[in-house]
């Protein structure tokens, strides 16, 4: 089984980290760099599965990602797990107000982050 | 090390042969990168004798080495028909200046012999190894001792 | 052929992307410092540690993530506003700064990081957050940030399987959340064993159903090796939109889980839960490594080695097109023809594609810059001065390989400056200037060069000091008689050092003639102006690029030659009013009332002997930074072009007189002279028995 995942993240180290966690699970990633880059990455590619998306970014952060995908009719469903490094209380509150399926703690092992995309698209 | 110590296990090695004045020289071809007819060299201030200049090899500056002068042999006037052999050791790469190119031989790593040791030579010898072919006494180069040092120059 | 390791490309990547993350977080703290206390600015700041401390974790590099931490909750602390920034706090936020950006270049050379190094700051940094952190709870909020290694660490301690009943009712907020109990499932299966049962007792008739509505519940037997944390981790995403009991052991409570108080009505806007599903379908083709994924915008990272590449190729058709215009003026073509006007376009597109390929190797000396910055703070903290850093043009762009080579040569001229150059603050309140000193980096592009000039507004060379040094050192005779220019430029003297005391700064063992030889091995050069009470002020004159010059192509005994258009201040034929004889075979021009010693390039560079007469020579009046001037003769003078420089030191050597070799439109190398070097050889040779002017090398 393979998943197409969108990765929204500022941090190059963290975008290579997440692309190598996906290729080596034999996912295929996306990689965006901002808000802004992925709503037009999101526009231009067949929707993927899963979008992983950093919370802290400049331009457009990962609430406002994430309220824009929500808005989006035909990228309604994707599910969206935000990467933070905050703690598990504070985050699922925030995570589930602004519209995000799951949540991935920063810095992330691979294999959980594998486990936590096949949780929320198969 | 010498050539031959390179060569110990290889049993045949593969040599450039070539003349300077009237003896017979040799290069191991592996160290060989190409043969050149001769185009004029953009003389160096202040080089050695045997430092002919540099010429323009596919872009890059090449040094070249005037081997009969390096070799303390006489030589005639700079003639159409040199040749020059561009070789490379250790990253370096230059061109040797050379009459004419005569063969190329193959002979049985044992059939080489170390050159005797001649009275007191004060000057380096730049010879490695000596075989005979065909009743020639072929001469191998040692190409370390030929190649200038750059680490000398740079003041 | 291995593949390289993937873990050691993202970690070297990472500290690329510190270097950058370390930039933002300087040119922030600097806009911070000025004022600029804006949220945009205070989160660049923030997100600079922030995204170093995440990638630190992942490495493991657990004193940068810790230290890193801490920097990141007093940053937090101003973000919320509960801390303001003063003169004191933005002082410790510089220095856990610099800090910070030791930690990571220790951590990348993996060295020892000594806990005295990070102490003082780390103390500073809590004591910050501990006068604010009454009841603040923001900034603690991840303080059980744990930095996790990327290895994967599989835990096969208990191989004993074990049996767990789950029961689970997903409530309707679960669909809303975009999560599907199906995936859960799945995920759950992989555990183990799984037998699902699935209870529809709630399910409405077909034409009421709403998928959205939680009416399915599950129980699933799971025979498994994991423990029961790996099954609460299934449902960690919808803990709270569902119920959820996991039981230990095979008894089934009672089938019936308690009544959700659930409004029935779900929200009209909720979402297809198919969608997912089916574009997993729609995608289900196996990846192919390395398939493409799209690339961050804006810019691509390429190995330097290829760039080179493209540089040398760019060179080669520079080279080529002179010589292919050479060969078609000798057939002597029209200059109206198309040829003629194709090959003009040629030309220009050549030089267009060069200039280009040049900017990719040019980069803003910003990064320089900023490392002087700290060079600054730390030598004023050392020394007990009061130091404003002033930079401008720090957008210059100039060659990569210059930026860097320039890096140590600039750190020790700023050293000096602050060290020697600036005075006591008492002495400068003595001479009535303010107590705090400033040092002034600047970059710009002049004339086809880039110019950098470190300046301070100190007490000026002492001339008389200077003088009294070069004497006792042996430099110069006690009798000889210099101007303010010579003895300034007595600093680049090897071994010359002005420090009668040695502070804990200089006696690096590095003198100025250390930095010249750096910036002359650049292509560069560098002079020197003071002036007493006001200042001292150094210009390193830098080409843009390593790879081309602009030069005057001449004739010196039947060779071609360069010699760099910068180094030129004009060019004449002489007449016999203007030569002079000195002594037997020495000449000197007259240029303006001025005398400017003859130097025959033909003799200089040991091709021919000296002419017999000079009038009528052709000579090139070369003018050097530091004032000193000479006319070299030539045989005539060709044209002006720009020039590929190759490199002659790494395929021969150092030859004196000459900087490096270029390919002409004929297909020959001609030798790139080095005027300077030609002078000064000329002047340590003419005078042998005076040294001052013997600083070849």
């Amino acid at each position: 089984m393979t998943l197409s995942v969108l990765a929204v993240d500022d941090s190059r180290t963290m975008r290579d980290m997440i692309k190598i966690a996906l290729t080596q699970a034999g996912f295929t990633s996306t990689l965006a760099e901002d808000g802004e880059h992925g709503l037009e990455v999101l526009d231009d590619m067949t929707p993927p599965d899963v979008i992983i998306t950093d919370i802290n970014m400049p331009k457009l952060d990962g609430f406002g990602f994430i309220d824009a995908v929500r808005a989006q009719e035909k990228h309604r469903g994707i599910p969206i797990l935000v990467l933070t490094t905050e703690s598990a209380d504070t985050l699922k509150a925030r995570a589930r107000k602004a519209g995000a399926t799951g949540w991935i703690v920063k810095p992330f092992d691979p294999a959980k982050l594998v486990r936590a995309l096949k949780m929320v698209a198969g | 090390m010498s050539e031959i110590e390179n060569m110990k296990d290889a049993g045949n090695v593969e040599l450039l042969s070539f003349r300077i004045s009237d003896q017979e020289y040799s290069v191991d071809i592996m160290s060989v990168r190409e043969i050149r007819s001769w185009t004029k060299a953009t003389p160096l201030p202040h080089s050695p004798t045997y430092v002919k200049g540099v010429i323009n090899l596919r872009g890059t500056v090449l040094p070249i080495i005037d081997l009969s002068a390096r070799l303390g042999l006489e030589k005639e006037e700079q003639s159409e028909r040199d040749v020059i052999i561009v070789v490379q050791l250790m990253g370096q790469t230059v061109g040797l200046l050379v009459d004419a190119v005569i063969d190329i031989l193959a002979v049985p790593q044992s059939e080489m012999q170390s050159p005797p040791e001649i009275g007191n030579d004060a000057g380096p010898s730049f010879v490695s190894a000596l075989t005979l072919v065909d009743g020639r006494m072929i001469r191998l180069l040692d190409l370390q001792a030929v190649m200038p040092s750059i680490e000398a120059q740079v003041a | 052929m291995t593949s390289p390791d993937p873990m050691a490309e993202i970690k070297a990547s990472f500290f690329i992307e510190c270097e950058e993350l370390l930039e933002s977080l300087q040119d922030g703290l600097e806009a911070l410092s000025n004022g600029e206390t804006d949220s945009e600015t205070i989160n660049v700041v923030f997100r600079a540690v922030h995204s170093i401390k995440g990638g630190a974790g992942a490495f493991g590099l657990d004193q940068l993530v810790e230290f890193a931490h801490t920097y990141e909750t007093v940053l937090d602390s101003i973000r919320s506003g509960d801390l303001a920034v003063d003169p004191n706090i933005m002082r410790v936020l510089f220095q856990a700064g610099d800090i910070l950006s030791d930690l990571v270049r220790l951590s990348r050379d993996g060295e020892v990081i000594e806990p005295s190094l990070t102490q003082d700051t780390y103390k500073a940094l809590q004591d910050i957050v501990g006068e604010t952190s009454d009841g603040d709870s923001g900034a603690d909020d991840d303080i059980d940030f744990q930095p996790m290694g990327l290895a994967l660490d599989l835990d096969f301690a208990d191989d004993a399987k074990s049996v767990f009943t789950v029961m689970f009712k997903p409530s309707s907020e679960l669909f809303e959340s975009g999560n599907e109990p199906l995936h859960l499932l799945k995920a759950l299966s992989e555990l183990g064993e799984a037998t699902v049962a699935c209870d529809t007792k709630e399910l409405p008739v077909v034409d009421e159903l709403d998928f959205e509505t939680g009416y399915l519940q599950w129980t699933i037997r799971l025979e498994t090796e994991a423990d029961k944390s790996a099954i609460e981790e299934v449902f960690e995403f919808v803990d709270g939109l569902c119920q959820l009991t996991i039981t230990e052991g095979e008894d089934l409570p009672a089938t019936d889980l308690p009544e959700i108080e659930e409004d029935e009505t779900p929200e009209p806007q909720a979402v297809t839960p198919v969608a997912a599903v089916a574009t997993s379908a729609q995608q289900a083709t196996a990846p192919a490594p390395g398939q493409p994924t799209a690339a961050p915008r804006a810019t691509v990272r390429v190995d330097l080695e290829r760039v080179d590449r493209l540089v040398n190729l760019v060179g080669e058709l520079v080279i080529n097109q002179a010589m292919l215009s050479q060969s078609i003026s000798a057939i002597g073509v029209q200059p109206s023809s198309e040829v003629s006007s194709g090959l003009e376009e040629f030309m220009r597109l050549t030089r267009d594609i060069q200039d280009s390929v040049m900017m990719i190797r040019a980069q803003p000396i910003k990064s320089l810059f900023q490392r002087m910055s700290r060079i600054v703070r730390e030598a004023s903290a050392d020394v007990g001065k009061t130091v404003r850093f002033v930079t401008e043009g720090e957008g210059t762009e100039i060659d990569k390989t210059v930026i860097e080579r320039l890096s140590d040569p600039l750190t020790h001229m700023i050293r000096n400056a602050v060290d020697h150059g600036l005075e006591k603050g008492d002495a400068r309140r003595a001479n009535g200037k303010p107590e705090e000193g400033i040092v002034k980096l600047s970059a710009a592009h002049r004339s086809g060069r880039v110019v950098i000039e470190i300046s301070d507004d100190g007490a000026g060379i002492n001339r008389p000091r200077v003088h009294q040094i070069a004497v006792e050192k042996g430099l110069i005779a006690p009798d000889t008689q210099l101007t303010d220019t010579e003895i300034d430029n007595l600093l680049f003297a090897p071994g010359f050092s002005t420090a009668s005391e040695i502070s804990n700064l200089s006696g690096r063992g590095v003198g100025m003639d250390v930095v010249r030889s750096a910036i002359q091995a650049l292509g560069g050069r560098i002079s020197i102006s003071s002036t007493p009470g006001a200042g001292t002020s150094f210009t390193i004159s830098l080409p843009l690029t390593l790879a081309v010059l602009d030069g005057m192509v001449v004739h010196v005994a039947g060779e071609a030659m360069v010699v760099p258009l910068n180094s030129i201040a004009e060019t004449l034929a002489l007449t016999t009013k203007e030569l002079e004889q000195l002594g037997s075979n020495k000449f000197l021009v007259r240029i303006r009332d001025q005398f400017v010693p003859l130097l025959d390039l033909g003799v200089e560079l040991g091709y021919r002997a000296p002419l017999d007469r000079y009038e009528g020579a052709v000579v090139l009046l070369i003018s050097q930074e530091d004032g000193s001037r000479a006319a070299l003769v030539v045989d005539s003078i060709q044209d002006q072009r720009q020039v590929v420089i190759k490199g002659l030191e790494e395929s021969y050597g150092r030859v004196p007189g000459v900087a490096a070799a270029t390919i002409l439109g004929d297909g020959q190398i001609a030798l790139i002279l080095d005027p300077t070097d030609i002078i000064t050889n000329a002047s340590g040779r003419v005078s042998s028995d005076d040294t001052l002017f013997d600083l070849a090398g």
